[in-house]
């Protein structure tokens, strides 16, 4: 794969405005506040856009076409079943809590609401979850940049780091989320092309539908499963993804999506650096709407390149299996003359360094606030955390730089992602349900509900098995992601009732301690006068409307 | 925050737009089989040109109401 200048030049002019807005942010970061939270400044639409750019990383980009290629159209449930509910309940019913609260970080919300240990507990998975998902999102990129255009994955990977960590230091949170907002309209302009290049290449939607059902028919599944989302839904084994309807709309839907969606610090952040309530609130919710209509610019180029080029075209891993992976980078490499070239590779390394930055924000913030500030060095002035904040971002960096070796572990990027999440993510999202509405959830609770619900899903996970894979005492599930998402469900299950157990029988706080973080313990929010399309809880409303119309139009 | 950020925005898409669109109007015809027969550098090198200028306007209508955008 060669490339021109005129792709040099795009790739290189990208560069230096990313740079340039870390650069001419430097002067605006006067507090720990600003560059943590952007000083709560933020307007809607910018938060927003990096709501989504932020998770936008190499799992979002070159992980849902292969899961495009791989499992088709069902891919789809990770927007429309999973991240668009969740989102619209974080923003309507969530928020008010996170920034009503002033809490800082997701873990200090955890502080306010219970106590010390439950938030340690959090603040320090979060931070090594966080360093482990930047890992993976720079190391599929030293992979990707390595195998499609020979550069080093050495360079590729500590170049792109130096990069990032550049604009993050200098700028923090606002630089972060700018260049989060550059990023998502790059990967819009990137990556647009490519799917109605790749529609039209294959006789649009009715020549997809065709193509597809051959490679379906040819894996011995009915010719619809790759494009239809719920038809092939009613047993495990009927689908590529070896789940049925319960275990995606539970364990993908319920445990995973909204677990993600409403309790993980890397998006949440981004609310809270919003200007007002009503503006976080909004965040979520606003960004619901381009988030809804992204499986036709990140899973539809699988699809494709799982038709244009077959199993076999893909071409194999180190480990011998087909390089789902690929699935994108060959379409570009196919449909892009110079030029647009640059451009889409643009949008590439946009969208691995939005992930990674938005992963180092998040990690300087709860490593300041959550660990250091808490276990280390209370007490000391704002400039010292200020500065403990950039250092954090130098050695989050460092630490990711090692996960990214780390993760050359792994083959597929989403499967090992998901397997984190389970574990840490999963039992978390009950622990959220039941301190932000049942007042009576005691510290205790939570805290031992959290370690339950992380043993359950590592217990679960140790017990069963995966078609294929090594000897297991339990369970063989068809497929990694069924194993993820039953796992999630175990998790979440066990969180809850534990939770609800010990607190039972442990003394809960204070309602009067309580104010501002419980539902039943906290004014509502009343917005008289307000248009419907400012108002959360009717866009929220129209957002699901239109995800519902998108489950029915693709079922 | 007294950047506003439609202004970076609508510089990197405005050039990478006349970047595009020059080099479609240049480039050898050849090059464009690939691409189904579509001059898409050109086509969507003129679409990004228009999103930057619109960002820009944007942010020339708020900087003269005066607000910053933010």
């Amino acid at each position: 794969m060669q490339l021109h200048p005129i792709d040099y030049t795009i790739i290189a002019l990208y560069f230096v405005f990313v740079l340039g807005i870390g650069v001419a942010l430097k002067r605006f970061v006067k507090t720990g506040l600003d560059f943590f939270l952007s000083g709560r400044s933020l307007a809607t639409w910018i938060t927003a856009l990096a709501f989504i750019s932020a998770n936008l990383g190499a799992q979002e980009v070159i992980g849902m076409a292969a899961s495009g290629a791989k499992y088709g159209i069902l891919t789809s449930h990770f927007y429309w079943v999973g991240a668009i509910p969740a989102m619209v309940f974080v923003g309507v019913f969530m928020m008010p809590f996170y920034y009503g609260s002033r809490a800082r970080s997701v873990p200090e919300y955890l502080r306010l609401r219970f106590d010390e240990k439950t938030r340690g507990v959090n603040a320090i998975s979060f931070a090594v979850m966080t360093l482990f998902s930047s890992g993976i999102s720079m190391y599929a990129m030293g992979l990707l940049f390595q195998k499609f255009l020979g550069w080093d994955i050495n360079y590729s990977i500590i170049i792109a780091a130096l990069v990032v960590l550049a604009y993050t230091f200098l700028g923090g949170l606002t630089s972060s989320i700018y260049n989060e907002v550059v990023q998502f309209f790059l990967i819009v302009f990137g990556f647009l092309p490519l799917s109605v290049l790749g529609l039209k290449a294959v006789g649009w939607w009715p020549g997809l539908q065709a193509k597809l059902a051959e490679t379906s028919a040819a894996s011995g599944f009915a010719p619809g499963v790759m494009t239809e989302s719920w038809k092939h839904l009613g047993t495990a084994s009927a689908n590529p993804m070896g789940v049925e309807w319960f275990g995606m709309a539970m364990g993908l839907g319920f445990v995973l999506s909204f677990g993600y969606w409403c309790t993980d610090f890397l998006v949440v952040q981004r609310a809270m650096a919003a200007k007002s309530m009503n503006a976080a609130r909004r965040t979520p919710i606003v960004a619901a709407i381009p988030k809804m209509f992204f499986p036709f610019l990140v899973i539809l180029p699988g699809m494709v390149a799982l038709a244009l080029f077959g199993q076999a075209g893909l071409g194999l891993t180190e480990a011998g299996k087909t390089d789902y992976n690929m699935a994108l980078p060959l379409l570009m490499q196919k449909l892009y003359p110079p030029g647009l070239l640059g451009l889409g590779l643009t949008a590439l390394l946009a969208s691995f360094m939005s992930g990674m930055a938005g992963n180092v924000t998040a990690f300087n913030t709860v490593w300041t606030y959550d660990i250091y500030q808490t276990y280390i060095r209370p007490g000391a002035d704002d400039a010292h955390y200020l500065w403990m904040g950039r250092m954090a971002t130098i050695f989050g960096t460092v630490l990711s730089i090692a996960t990214a070796y780390v993760a050359m572990m792994f083959n597929n990027i989403m499967d090992l992602l998901q397997l984190v999440f389970s574990f840490i993510n999963a039992p978390l999202f009950a622990t959220f349900l039941l301190g932000m509405f049942w007042a009576r959830a005691t510290p205790n609770g939570a805290f031992w509900g959290l370690l339950s619900g992380t043993g359950a899903a590592a217990l679960h996970y140790g017990l069963t098995g995966v078609t294929g894979g090594r000897a297991v005492w339990l369970h063989v599930y068809p497929s990694d992601m069924a194993q993820n998402f039953w796992g999630a469900i175990a998790a979440w299950t066990a969180c809850f009732v534990v939770t609800i157990v010990v607190s039972l029988f442990t003394r809960p706080r204070l309602p009067e301690e309580l104010k501002g973080l419980v539902y039943s313990l906290t004014p509502r929010v009343t917005e008289p006068g307000l248009a419907w399309y400012r108002r959360p809880a009717a866009l929220g409303v129209v957002v699901l409307v239109v995800a519902v119309l998108l489950n029915l139009y693709f079922r | 925050m007294a950047l506003d950020l439609r202004v970076p925005i609508g510089l990197l898409f405005g050039l990478l737009g006349l970047l595009l669109a020059g080099y479609g109007l240049v480039s050898d015809p050849g090059i464009y089989q690939k691409s189904l027969g579509i001059n898409v550098n050109a086509w969507w090198g003129v679409v990004m040109l228009a999103f930057g200028l619109g960002m820009l306007g944007l942010a020339w209508r708020a900087g003269r109401r005066g607000g910053d955008g933010t």
